[in-house]
């Protein structure tokens, strides 16, 4: 999660914890929902008629500098409190270690809105399900610099990864990287004739026309894992020419598709994408929640806007990185334990 | 190599003459020390202190009895100079810090008296390194007054529960605050920085707690950049004593075996913060 946001959202529900991220530019979004059952206890505080459960934001690196080291984390740490107070203004992060000791941290938070990504991935016309081994192997091929990706579907139900050109690069200095997956190296393919986007445990993939949100979850008994990232959409214009191998050249995002997106993203936080404007072609609208109170940040509503493109090397490192560890959702890998340094020669 | 074969330089007796087969003895102690440039160098008939001090709040002292040494002999009763601790470690290690078995640095150290260099001679491998370090006036130190009869709060802690928690304090606190208490917490150790407030308890009956000796809850607050450099020290120890006094001075003294499984002693005294603000819990 860190490695999107620099704000750890956390919100206690009744199906369970979750924690939530979005980046800065509002075009990728995470959040890992820890069952009741993966915890000891789990009490998520009672809700009165009127208000909802408890809810804030800390700064990312506050919460990770407590989880600083991991191998020591394991062999010293028995177990882990969270209390959220909100009369003191606290969460409170305690860690019971061997030896007796106890090491509590009070973070400072902040309240905050709902944090929800607007998603539906029984919308997805396309769904690709393969163990993320498969997937992380095939974007190992790509340069690490490379900022996005093209997803499509070929001949043949093969699956394509391309990395995404722009337009303005030349032809003769680009170096142009293309993967093809058979059809028999993922779980299932339900893939929509022609469709394509630009960007151990089984990963899903939903995915539908350009322009709307690709979707990657990942399920298991204790943890639910969604990751939202915004893709490129074609042009308005209606003069798209029909792709010919499944993968399309797609233009290049507009200068002022940062400003649109925020327009897009603001829509993330309130709960109808209502009053007023254009029904987006890239989120839906989401399930009826009461309405919140205005967003906060830039409100630049445009007409058309295309939101912007997911950041390639992001997406990879956060979810390959947290998936590969089969049945460790959300840690790193573990690493040896090296021996206490000490100052004598 | 032992130098006891090396002849002095004839007629003269050196103010302090020590031999050491292996100099790690020494380097490493003083590095437990090194977060000031100079050291004032103490030799009695019982061994050499070195201290170090900083902001007149903080001092630290290293101890290496004359046992240690294969040959220590001080011709007054103390002989004490000024001299760049720095320069010392250095020469101390010239042939490297890495310490491949079987093989040490031999010491020989000589100190005809005031006003005179500090002349080491190191040896390894049959390779000879001969050092003169200049000497100065050595300055007044601080007396923290901190004996037995004084203390109010004592308690042994076994080093290896301390040392992640000295790594990893959170610097941007300002101060480090100690909890010492016949009642909960105990032992406590604060810290107020950016994200928000840390503590850490150790119980009485932690098996890490080798003496627990607290008559009254005192907290004191002290300057975290202060002893953030005792952590070398804490490093190579094996076992820790923290002691107050009423006027919320705070003593650390480490216990460090060396290679040999010799004792040895480093030690920190420390002065309350006196900008004190309200505790955040």
């Amino acid at each position: 999660l860190s490695r999107i946001g620099d704000e750890l959202y956390l919100e206690p529900t009744e199906s369970g914890l979750s924690l939530r991220a979005v980046n800065s530019s509002r075009s990728g979004f995470a959040s890992f929902l820890f069952a009741p059952l993966f915890f000891q206890l789990y009490e998520p505080g009672s809700a009165g008629p009127d208000t909802e459960l408890f809810r804030c934001k800390v700064h990312m690196k506050s919460f990770l500098g407590i989880f600083r080291s991991l191998p020591s984390l394991e062999k010293s740490v028995g177990k882990c409190l969270i209390l959220l107070k909100p009369r003191a203004s606290r969460l409170v992060l305690q860690l019971h270690c061997k030896h007796g000791v106890t090491k509590t941290h009070n973070l400072a938070f902040q309240e905050c809105e709902r944090l929800q990504a607007v998603f539906d991935t029984q919308s997805c016309a396309s769904r690709l399900c393969a163990p993320a081994r498969v997937l992380a192997e095939a974007v190992v091929h790509f340069p690490p610099t490379l900022a996005e990706v093209t997803l499509g579907t070929g001949p043949g139900g093969k699956i394509s990864l391309r990395n995404y050109v722009e337009d303005e690069a030349e032809p003769s200095k680009t170096m142009v990287t293309e993967l093809w997956l058979a059809e028999d190296e993922f779980q299932s393919v339900a893939v929509a004739p022609g469709s394509h986007i630009a960007s151990n445990l089984p990963l899903t993939i939903h995915f539908d026309e350009p322009g709307r949100p690709v979707i990657f979850t990942l399920e298991d008994p204790v943890l639910e894992v969604h990751l939202v990232l915004a893709t490129l959409s074609d042009l308005p214009d209606t003069s798209r020419s029909p792709s010919t191998n499944g993968v399309s050249h797609l233009p290049a995002p507009s200068d002022d598709f940062t400003d649109d997106l925020e327009s897009y993203m603001a829509a993330m936080e309130t709960s109808e994408g209502g009053s007023g404007r254009p029904p987006s072609p890239a989120f839906l609208p989401c399930s009826p929640r009461p309405a919140e109170a205005e967003p906060e940040e830039e409100e630049e509503e445009e007409e058309g806007a295309v939101p912007g493109t997911p950041p390639h090397k992001k997406f990879r490192s956060l979810f390959f990185g947290s998936v590969m560890t089969p049945g460790r959702p959300g840690l790193a890998t573990t690493q040896e334990v090296l021996a206490e340094d000490s100052e004598g020669e | 190599m032992p130098f006891s074969a090396q002849p002095p330089t004839s007629g003269e007796r050196h103010a302090l003459s020590a031999s050491l087969d292996n100099a790690r003895h020494l380097s490493s102690l003083l590095r437990a020390v090194h977060f000031q440039d100079h050291a004032t160098c103490l030799a009695t008939a019982s061994g050499l202190r070195v201290t170090v001090e900083d902001a007149k709040c903080i001092q630290a002292n290293a101890f290496i009895q004359a046992e240690i040494f294969q040959e220590f002999s001080v011709q007054e009763e103390s002989v004490m100079f000024r001299i760049s601790l720095s320069v010392l470690l250095d020469c101390l290690t010239i042939f490297g810090t890495s310490s491949l078995p079987g093989t040490s640095t031999a010491l020989r150290m000589c100190y005809r008296g005031y006003g005179y260099p500090l002349m080491l001679f190191l040896e390894e491998g049959g390779v000879v390194t001969v050092c003169k370090i200049n000497t100065q006036e050595p300055d007044e130190l601080l007396d923290f007054d901190f004996c037995s009869t004084k203390v109010v709060n004592k308690i042994i802690l076994q080093s290896e529960g301390l040392r992640e928690a000295f790594a990893e304090l959170d610097m941007t606190s300002e101060v480090l605050q100690i909890t010492m208490s016949p009642d909960k917490p105990y032992f406590r150790l604060s810290t107020f920085g950016n994200a928000g407030s840390a503590h850490l308890d150790y119980p009485r009956d932690s098996d890490l707690m080798e003496a627990f000796h607290c008559n009254q809850t005192q907290t004191n607050r002290y300057k975290i950049s202060l002893l953030k450099p005792s952590t070398k020290a804490l490093a190579l120890s094996c076992k820790v004593s923290i002691r107050t006094d009423a006027q919320g001075f705070l003593s650390l003294q480490y216990m460090i075996r060396n290679e040999d499984g010799q004792i040895c002693f480093v030690e920190y005294y420390c002065c309350p913060d006196e900008n004190i603000t309200e505790a955040e819990l």
